[in-house]
């Protein structure tokens, strides 16, 4: 089977069909033709089978070993193992296009079922635009970018997979982050819509709710997964590295958020129109940044896989998104005057009007960071690098106030916070969160920075608490029983207590950054066969080497047997795999988890007959956090987009 | 005994100036925290104290023998720049057009606030308005049913 | 309510277009090639024991130009790409005033001496074990080479491997050049 050219047969196909359906349904809803809307509904369906039958032989292409397809002889070789063959298909970069396609097709697809009998005065602009987008991505896939290339002479045997990206994380990874980044397509195409239409009210926001959750749940799963693989691959025992490529996913996620937050005011007070329609444009502009940035090779990066023209066509199509839809929000300026109005300064939009401040301030922080380097090179020609110093010295003030904000927000009246209003709500969480932090200060912690974090965590939990205490309390007292009055208020304001847990979530992870980053603790030794060396109540003592032949590479194992002191408490076996297609050998973590704190085991220098090994201990704190925040995220994520239960009358 | 003492001390006055001229004992925290500032070449998005690679395991090793030889901190630095140019060092030096970096985030967010603040003024400034062009309009409470809400959100908190 | 002319709203999109182009200029820069700043400048002394048992002294070799190679076993394959060329660049100009020397780095004493005999280098090769002469010439990666004149300065530096071309075209305008 010709796989290259049916491939490439069916990318072309679905570009048409794309940019088919695009105009159609654009014209259909100018001039009001249904016939043209139906078309470009049956166009959207194409699309999405095209490029599911395209993913799907890429697949088969992978499975079978097919090397005429170039992208599968350079991304796999017969030792790779079946589940790393399969997931390689987002390995690089002209795979990583066909499933981002891949995941808008879907989107648009579910748009197009959920909505065709609903909303039809957006419903055609939100095809329109998904269906544009789509056919940028198919355009990439046709000519910079072609994942079905054939390759000749047919090689036998494929160059092999990065090592680094044989890993778990690395399959869940991009999954999760494309559908974060893919999922703000659909509230962008909402917004769009709006702007087009003219009904600038909050039905765009209220039909979108779900999806930019959904899509702002992805993104955080995906930043954090990646942090994991981070952590558990890379051998530096960080999870977060301020590099070009994470910063620019963590943008998105930044604005996003503020998004989240800002909408809730839309909805209530009518106000900040104008600001949410700039922010969903700015939030898809920067996922299509993000992906600029990974793809163009502007800015240096462990992750970036570039090539070629793609850059050039990824900043093309940004120009058009930024000025074209910033263009049409001018254009509808006069509808968009803000009518706010407010009675005092300390209300609970004050308060959202600074979480998107300080929202807005870390993305744009963490923008100029990034893009610096290129600045001065620009007009300076000098090269400046900006790294990990800058980004936390500028972001952690701002993410402390951003804690402070996630207290005080959700128990601020709207429109005009009284006196007794501020007593009832404030004054046990704040003292909560003194006496908490006053209390780790006598017990020995320095830093004033994990300090008021934490005093800040307490003082957060403090409120929610007492919040949702209070409103349980009143059930009640009006006669519901236990379950009722928690679980059944839970349900009932699901997307208040939604929030909270997501908070809680957010609070875990806090946590769990301040506290690795103040009581992590590591040492290096060279140890002879049976020497240990101690960290922190632990005793690590080098056994044994072993040398093994693997599918695909040679890999040298250390045995490591821990004890704290009176019992052995497990066995480790870091290692060094040397794959043939990699100039220098690959580090195998390996790690026991706990979780208030993490063994963490390197396998640096040995010698060759295994009579010695040089290992780096690391005892990583409360690192174990983030992924519970990540838990917690989920389930906050869940009871937040639970069906309405609230029936009026 | 008074001689062995006097003896002694010169001998610790003397010692003191020589013990610091031989091999300084290097404070590991020291030499991370130089390493922290320092971009590992290999590695580019970590710093030479976090990256894993031998290169870093290396400039680690130079950082201490220069430590250990007497330089300051400042002067390990300089000398990695010499070597490597502006760029190995993680964050630009907070000189001539380089202070732009550190300033403009912070200029940002302080114009936010001024933005903030205008527009949370101009908010209360209508509501304020629009109360004193129609006080009439919502019929205030009695005094009787304000200290009844009162009671009974006090009652709430026991 | 605000007297704002209509022209104003514009600056909203217009805004973008700096960022825009500010990215575009990125095309023109590549984020890896950092130039040395030792170019023009006095090479770093260094003395080192070769892998045949003398000394050799950069101070020593005032006069000559002088051509540094770093290089590593592990290198692969650009290490083993030029190898060839430099043996066969110092059978040409040994006796014309060049001295070549290879610096091995971060690497193991067998595997190095195996590199060595498999390209049957018959030029000094050093070892640099705690990497002191390759930060000294901020090296960052292998293979990377340097072309020293008369005088001791820097005055190229080749990352990746070297062709004959690009030996050739360096170490002609080097010896042409009066010490």
């Amino acid at each position: 089977m010709p796989i290259p050219e049916i491939g490439y047969g069916a990318t072309v196909t679905a570009l048409v069909l794309a940019l088919y359906g695009s105009f159609a349904a654009a014209v259909g809803a100018w001039t009001g033709r249904p016939g043209l809307g139906r078309s470009s509904e049956r166009a959207a369906i194409g699309v999405w089978v095209l490029i599911t039958c395209g993913m799907l032989l890429m697949v088969y292409a992978f499975l079978t070993f097919d090397f005429s397809v170039r992208y599968v002889a350079n991304n796999t070789n017969r030792g790779t193992p079946f589940y790393y063959r399969i997931t390689a298909l987002w390995g690089a970069l002209e795979g990583s296009i066909i499933l981002w396609a891949w995941m808008l097709s879907l989107y648009t697809l579910i748009v197009v079922v959920q909505y065709r009998r609903r909303h039809s005065v957006f419903y055609p602009w939100v095809v329109a635009v998904l269906l544009g987008v789509l056919a940028f991505f198919l355009l990439v896939m046709t000519i910079p970018a072609p994942p079905f290339q054939r390759l000749a002479p047919v090689p036998p045997d494929g160059r092999g997979l990065n090592p680094l990206l044989e890993d778990s994380g690395m399959i869940t990874h991009p999954l999760a982050l494309y559908l974060g980044f893919t999922g703000f397509t659909v509230p962008f195409a909402f917004a769009i819509a709006a702007l087009v239409t003219g009904r600038i009210g909050d039905e765009w926001i209220t039909i979108t709710r779900r999806w930019t959750i959904v899509a702002w749940y992805f993104l955080s799963l995906g930043l954090l997964i990646g942090g994991w693989w981070s952590y558990h691959v890379l051998g530096w025992g960080g999870y977060w590295a301020w590099d070009p490529v994470e910063n620019a996913a963590f943008m998105p996620w930044l604005t996003g958020t503020a998004l989240l937050h800002s909408v809730m005011v839309q909805e209530r007070r009518r106000m900040l129109k104008l600001w949410n329609l700039g922010l969903i444009i700015l939030t898809f502009g920067l996922t299509l940044f993000g992906t600029f940035l990974t793809r163009s090779g502007i800015i240096g990066s462990v992750h970036a896989f570039t090539q070629g023209a793609v850059g050039q066509f990824f900043l093309g199509f940004l120009a058009v998104v930024l000025l074209g839809s910033f263009s049409l929000l001018a254009w509808r300026l006069e509808q968009l005057r803000a009518q706010g109005e407010l009675d005092s300064v300390l209300s609970r939009e004050s308060a959202f009007l600074l979480n998107n401040l300080f929202l807005v301030a870390a993305a744009f922080t963490v923008f100029f960071g990034t893009v610096f380097p290129l600045l001065s090179e620009a007009l300076r020609g000098v090269k400046v690098s900006v790294g990990a110093p800058f980004f936390n010295l500028v972001n952690i003030p701002i993410f402390l106030g951003l804690l402070l904000l996630m207290g005080v927000g959700p128990l601020i009246a709207w429109r005009r916070a009284s006196a007794e209003n501020l007593k009832r709500n404030f004054v046990k969480p704040v003292l909560a969160g003194i006496v908490a932090a006053a209390l780790l200060r006598l017990g020995g912690v320095g830093n004033v920075l994990v300090l008021t974090c934490m005093g800040l965590v307490v003082f957060v939990t403090g409120t929610m608490v007492l919040d949702f205490w209070r409103a349980a309390r009143a059930r009640r007292r009006s006669g519901d029983g236990w379950r009722a009055a928690t679980v059944g208020l839970l349900m009932r304001q699901n997307r208040r207590y939604g929030g909270f847990i997501v908070h809680l979530g957010v609070l875990v992870i806090a946590l769990g950054v301040a506290g690795s980053q103040a009581w992590s603790v590591q040492t290096e030794a060279t140890l002879e066969r049976g020497q240990a060396v101690e960290l922190a109540g632990y005793k690590v003592r080098f056994d044994t080497l072993r040398a093994s032949e693997e599918s695909n590479h040679f890999k040298v194992t250390g045995t490591f047997t821990v004890s704290n002191g009176q019992e052995a408490l497990t066995r480790l076996y870091p290692a060094k795999k040397f794959y043939p297609q990699e100039q220098t050998p690959i580090a195998y973590v390996d790690y026991r988890l706990g979780v208030l704190e993490d063994l963490y085991l390197v396998l640096g220098d040995f010698g060759r007959d295994g009579s010695y090994a040089t290992v780096k201990v690391q005892v990583n704190r409360m690192v174990s956090w983030l992924w519970l925040g990540g838990l917690v995220l989920t389930l906050g994520t869940l009871v937040a987009i639970l069906p309405d239960r609230r029936r009026v009358g | 005994m008074r001689r062995a003492a006097l003896v002694l001390l010169s001998c610790l006055a003397l010692g003191w100036p020589l013990a610091a001229l031989g091999a300084a004992p290097v404070d590991e925290d020291q030499v991370r925290d130089i390493a922290a500032q320092l971009r590992c070449v290999v590695c580019q998005s970590l710093s030479v104290a976090d990256s894993p690679s031998e290169t870093a395991n290396q400039m680690r090793g130079i950082i201490r023998e220069r430590l250990a030889a007497g330089d300051t901190p400042e002067q390990v630095k300089a000398y990695f720049v010499d070597k490597y140019g502006l760029w190995i060092l993680l964050a630009p030096p907070r000189q001539g057009f380089n202070w732009l970096v550190w300033v403009v985030p912070f200029a940002g967010l302080g114009l936010g606030l001024v933005v903030v603040a205008f527009v949370i003024r101009r908010w209360t400034r209508r509501s304020q308005m629009a109360r004193r062009l129609a006080p009439s309009a919502e019929p205030g409470i009695d005094e009787a049913t304000r200290q009844r809400i009162n009671r009974e959100l006090a009652e709430l908190d026991t | 309510m605000s007297a704002r002319p209509r022209w104003f709203r514009w600056a909203i999109p217009l805004a973008a277009v700096p960022v825009l182009l500010l990215l575009a200029y990125g095309f023109r820069t590549n984020p890896r090639d950092i130039p040395s700043p030792l170019i023009g400048r006095p090479a770093a002394p260094f003395a080192l024991e070769t892998f045949d048992g003398p000394r050799i002294a950069l101070e020593e070799l005032r006069g000559r130009v002088v051509v540094v190679n770093f290089w590593a076993s592990w290198c692969y394959p650009a290490c083993y790409e030029e190898a060839p060329a430099l043996e066969r660049g110092w059978q040409t100009y040994k006796d014309r005033g060049l001295v070549m020397v290879g610096i091995n780095v971060q690497d193991k004493d067998e595997p190095a001496r195996r590199f060595l005999a498999q390209f049957g280098h018959t030029f000094p090769n050093a070892r640099d074990p705690a990497g002191r002469v390759s930060v000294d010439f901020g090296v960052y990666g292998v293979p990377e080479t340097f072309f020293i004149d008369r005088a001791g300065r820097v005055r190229y530096k080749h990352v990746g491997a070297v062709t004959d071309a690009v030996l050739k075209r360096h170490v002609d305008t080097l010896l042409a050049e009066r010490g």
